[in-house]
This record gives C-alpha cells, sequence and structure tokens, in this order.
C-alpha cells in the first residue's frame, strides 16, 4: 500500500492548561476526499493549524507520504503541495480578486526580473481559468473585500488551487453559506477530485460531509474516536454520543 | 481599460514638467529653497511608502537611514579631504551604508508587528541620534561642517533642486514599478495578512527586508544631499523626529500605499510648512499646525486625499450610470452564477 498523502501520527497541543489535542492519529489516502468532524472545541482546527504549520504541537510527528514535517513551516509545507482554507476565509481584502490569484503563483515562475509585472499571461489566464471554474470571474478586477461571504470561500478555494497542490485542506468551506452556494461548491470539490486532487474537510454540515466524503474521522476531546466511511461512521454509537452525549462545550475558541 | 490609464501618465508628465521649469521661473532665494526641501521630501516620502505604504509596517525610524546617509556623506568627506562638486559624489555610498544599516535594523525590527514595530522603530532611531550625539568621529553635539561651496548666490539652490528632483522621479518610477511588479504583490498581501501570505509559499522576512533596504537606500541618498544642503551634520537636524512625523504625514496625508499619495502630500504639505515657519518667525506654531493636520487626517480622511477622492469619483460615476455600486453586495444574495455543466472541469490540472 502506498503511504498516505498526509498523516499524523498521536499529535497533542496543548494551549495553557487547555488539551486541544491528546491522541489525534489521521490518514489521509491520495484521491481521496477525506471528512474530519467533531463537535465545536473538539481540536478540528488546531489539527488543521498543526499540520500546515501554524501551530507547533507538543508531541507526536506528521508526514506526508513518507516525509516528515512535524512543525514545518507553512512556506514548506504550501511548498510540499499541501494548500489550505480558513475558517473564516482569509482572503487579501485590498487586494483585487485577480491579484489575490497571483500571491500564490510564485513557485510556477522560477527566477526572474523581480520588478516585472506581476503574473504574465499565462499567469492571468491560468487564474482566470480558475476563477471561472469556482464561479467568481466576474469579479476578477473588483477588490476582494467587495465580496460576499461565500464568494470569499470561493476566491480561497481558487487561490490555494493556483499552485496545482496535490491536497487541498479546506476548514469548513460550507460554513455561513447559503444552500445553493453550498451544492456549487460541493460540485466544484467533486469535480477536481475527479481530476485527481485530494481533500482534507473540515465541516459542521453533516449532509454535506457524508455526500462527498469518501471516508471520515471523527475527533472528539482532541481524540480520535472514530474513522471510516460515511455510512458506518453516521451510525457508530461512539460518534453519536460524542454529539448527542451530555455536558457539550458549545464554543469553539480557536477559529 | 479605465479611463485612468490615460489621463495618469499625462497628469505625472505635467507635474514633471512643471517641477523642472520651477527654479527657471521662479528665482527669489526663499522660494527655491523650500523647492529644495520639498523635493527632498517628495522623494523620502515616496521612499517611505515603497516599505511602510505597501507592506503595512508603519516605520518612524527612517531618519536612521535619512542620518546615516548624511553622517557618511560628511565623515567621508572630511577624511578624504573633499570640496566642492566631488563631495557629491559620495552620496552613493552613503545610501549603500543606509541600506547595509536596514539589515540589522530589519533584524531586530521585523521580529515585531503593528504597533510594537512602530515603538521599536522609534527606540531605534533615538539610539542613532543618541550615538550621533556622543560618538567622537561623528563630531558629537557640534557636529561636522560641510565644505563651502563657491557657487554663485543666484543659482546656489539649483544643482539641489535638480539632483533631488531626478531622484524623486526615478524613486516614484521604481514605486510603480514595484507596486505592480510580483514583489510589490507579495508586499500588499503582507499588509493585509502576513500569516496567509507565509502559508501561500511567500518568503515574508525576506520580502519585507528587501523592501526596507530599498527604501533606506533612497533615504540615505537623500539624507546625504541634505547634509550638504545645510552645510552642517548636526545630530538635532539630521536624526530628526520631526523628519519621520513629516515624511508619515505626507504619505498618510495623500493616501498611504498608492504611487501619488505620498507625493502630493510631499508637495503640499512641506512648502506650506516651510512657508509658515519663515513667514511667522515662530517654529512652534508651524508645528502644532503639523501635528493638528495629522489628527484632521486620521480623523477625517484615513484612507488618504487620493483614494478616498477616487472612490467619490467613481461612486458619482456609478450613480449617474444609474446601477447600484459594484461593492454593495447584498449578503446571502446567490451572487454566483450557476455554472453551465460540464465547464470548468479541466481547470484543476
Amino acid at each position: 500500500m502506498s503511504a498516505a498523502l498526509l498523516r499524523t501520527e498521536h499529535v497533542a497541543k496543548a494551549f495553557g492548561g487547555v488539551q486541544a489535542l491528546t491522541d489525534a492519529s489521521l490518514e489521509v489516502t491520495e484521491g481521496s476526499i477525506t471528512g474530519l468532524i467533531g463537535p465545536n472545541g473538539s481540536g478540528k482546527t488546531t489539527l488543521f493549524n498543526v499540520m500546515t504549520g501554524y501551530e507547533r504541537l507538543d508531541a507526536g510527528n506528521v508526514y506526508s507520504r513518507d516525509q516528515k514535517i512535524t512543525n514545518a513551516s507553512p512556506q514548506k509545507v504550501f511548498g510540499l503541495g499541501i494548500g489550505r482554507t480558513f475558517q473564516l476565509s482569509r482572503i487579501f481584502p485590498r487586494l483585487t480578486v485577480m491579484e489575490n490569484m497571483l500571491v500564490a503563483g510564485q513557485h510556477r515562475s522560477g527566477v526572474r526580473n523581480p520588478l516585472a509585472r506581476a503574473g504574465g499571461p499565462a499567469d492571468r489566464r491560468h487564474a482566470m481559468e480558475l476563477l471561472e471554474f469556482t464561479g467568481i470571474a466576474g469579479h476578477a478586477s473588483a477588490l476582494a473585500e467587495t465580496l460576499s461571504y461565500g464568494q470569499r470561500k470561493l476566491l480561497e478555494l481558487a487561490y490555494v488551487l493556483v499552485t496545482d497542490p496535490a491536497l487541498v485542506l479546506l476548514d469548513e468551506p460550507a460554513g455561513g453559506v447559503n444552500p445553493s452556494l453550498i451544492n456549487h461548491i460541493a460540485a466544484r470539490i467533486r469535480d477536481l477530485n475527479r481530476a485527481g486532487k485530494t481533500f482534507l474537510i473540515v465541516e459542521h454540515n453533516m449532509d454535506f460531509v457524508m455526500g462527498l466524503c469518501d471516508r471520515v474521522t471523527v475527533l472528539d476531546y482532541g481524540t480520535v474516536i472514530a474513522s471510516g466511511p460515511p455510512e458506518l461512521i453516521r451510525d457508530d454509537p461512539r460518534v453519536l454520543d460524542a454529539y448527542l452525549g451530555t455536558d457539550e462545550e458549545d464554543e469553539d475558541v480557536r477559529s | 481599460m479605465k479611463p485612468q490609464a490615460l489621463w495618469q501618465p499625462g497628469v505625472a508628465l505635467l507635474v514633471l514638467v512643471v517641477a523642472a521649469i520651477f527654479p527657471l521661473v521662479i528665482t527669489t532665494g526663499l522660494w527655491t529653497q523650500i523647492g529644495v526641501e520639498t523635493m527632498i521630501f517628495v522623494g523620502a516620502a515616496a521612499a517611505w511608502n515603497i516599505f511602510s505604504g505597501f507592506s503595512g509596517y508603519i516605520s518612524l525610524g527612517h531618519a536612521v537611514f535619512y542620518g546615516t546617509g548624511a553622517y557618511t556623506v560628511a565623515i567621508l568627506a572630511q577624511h578624504w579631504h573633499l570640496s566642492g562638486d566631488a563631495v557629491f559624489w559620495l552620496m552613493p555610498l552613503g545610501a549603500v551604508t543606509a541600506a547595509v544599516v536596514a539589515i540589522p535594523f530589519g533584524l531586530v525590527a521585523l521580529q515585531a508587528r503593528r504597533h510594537t514595530f512602530v515603538v521599536v522603530t522609534i527606540a531605534i532611531f533615538f539610539i542613532f541620534q543618541l550615538m550621533a550625539s556622543n560618538f567622537s568621529f561623528t563630531g558629537g553635539s557640534s557636529g561636522i561642517i560641510a565644505p563651502v561651496l563657491n557657487w554663485d548666490a543666484a543659482t546656489f539652490n539649483n544643482p539641489f533642486y535638480y539632483i533631488a528632483l531626478i531622484i524623486s522621479a526615478v524613486t516614484i518610477g521604481l514605486a510603480w514599478l514595484i507596486r505592480g511588479s510580483r514583489f510589490g504583490l507579495q508586499l500588499r498581501a503582507i499588509r493585509d495578512d502576513e500569516d496567509r501570505a507565509r502559508g501561500l509559499g511567500v518568503k515574508t522576512f525576506r520580502v519585507k527586508l528587501s523592501a526596507l533596504m530599498i527604501s533606506a537606500f533612497i533615504t540615505g541618498l537623500l539624507g546625504g544631499l541634505f547634509y550638504y544642503f545645510i552645510g552642517q551634520a548636526v545630530p538635532q537636524f539630521i536624526f530628526d523626529p520631526l523628519f519621520d512625523l513629516s515624511v508619515a504625514l505626507m504619505a498618510f496625508f495623500g493616501g498611504l500605499g498608492t504611487v501619488a499619495g505620498p507625493v502630493l502630500g510631499a508637495l503640499i504639505i512641506e512648502p506650506a510648512q516651510q512657508y509658515l515657519t519663515v513667514q511667522i518667525t515662530n517654529d512652534y506654531l508651524s508645528l502644532i499646525l503639523l501635528g493638528a493636520l495629522f489628527l484632521a487626517v486620521i480623523l477625517l480622511v484615513p484612507r488618504g486625499v487620493i483614494p478616498t477622492l477616487s472612490e467619490m469619483i467613481s461612486q458619482r460615476r456609478s450613480r449617474q450610470a444609474g446601477r447600484p455600486m459594484a461593492a454593495v453586495v447584498p449578503p446571502g444574495a446567490p451572487a454566483v452564477p450557476q455554472p453551465a455543466a460540464g465547464r470548468g472541469k479541466e481547470a484543476g490540472r
């Protein structure tokens, strides 16, 4: 069996006295759409941050294929072909939508005149294709701050795709987005997956996750409690416990 | 393409022509002197903007580079016993020294962000001012007197004016190039969300430090010119906190991060301030006015004159055209067109 595109082993991370992750082991196989679910505050976003270099972990390891990338910097992780989006989509508000697309484009172009105009015709064409693909091409010359919330999610997805990462981590791609747009986003993810891209998705919207993912991993109190195909996860008593169980903290501190 | 595409170079050319013939038309000593100082500030504000305006890291320590350029020229001229026009050839050395000083400056200050960065730059500035007044090789508090230039008094200011004009014009051109370049794009991405930029592979520290060094180089070049123009290097004039405030105010006034904004700010604020200082013969009053202007800009036009004006113009245009502004997207509206089936399948390549 080939090595997983991304794998974590017994990852632990604490913020002061709060143990955000205690034992999180996760595997994302190439070509899959893997879902990561769990109640609020279960450590999903923290796990994302740890995997992509935005937080340092206390224990455990992260691997990309067979390479150890524990505590690598965000640039390094991105350079290895792992792109991500954020729960509250982080775009560059005072750049135009097209300029947002060109920020990430750099390691396609190699060494050249640093004062040359950003984005040659090929880069711009490629960026435009992605904007058309996500459906926001009509806003290419608008400032990104003028986009609606859902459009920002699409822009973030589009600019992560610019450098053609093998794996894309999506943090709540459907969160706070209106239903017609949710279907649109799901369809885009399915298209990309068919074209060979691997996804790891954190999401609260159960229909979205169950309809889209091949495999679902469930986190609760920083520990992986179940992992498997969506049909099994849906009926797993441990998962039902975690979601419907007794006193649940209802906050997600680190968003 | 917007209509701006045509009138912008037109306005730039007009301003350049007016600036070039200014000392030929107006020959009063007072005004040519104000002309030189204004032109120096045009360049300094544009240089400051290349770093602070584009990256969002507001430096109140650029006088360090200005002073380093000035003292380098002063010390070398003294050491090598240069005089007359030959001193001008030291200016590039002053610029290089300022750019080199920008490396430790950046290594320390760029560890911090936002307000902390501002405070660190001020602290570094005062360290340099103290060093200039206490070391013996800088002449201590009495400074270093510049060699005398035996030029004709009537046109004495003109060479200074034209050197400053050339440096400023090149700096503005450079700022324009950088703003549209990948380097500039990365700087502006850092301004908007530095961590996100890192996550997209931008080598943020290298980008910031490069911008700081470019900015310091030009500021140092102008510092050398200023030293020769005022005829002496003394700590309180060369390492002047007012320089930092003025340059920042000019950029904020005109429009932080725009190419034209800091230029406009310098062209308005520096002559006004110099004129008031001379006319009122009360230095403090013009400083108070400067401070009041700073407050007014921050409160009334926080984004600067040029962005605010251009926004007003585009709002009026779209109102006349009878359509809502593109900027207003009703929340929750299905703003994304439903994609045609089959389109974009290849885009993931």
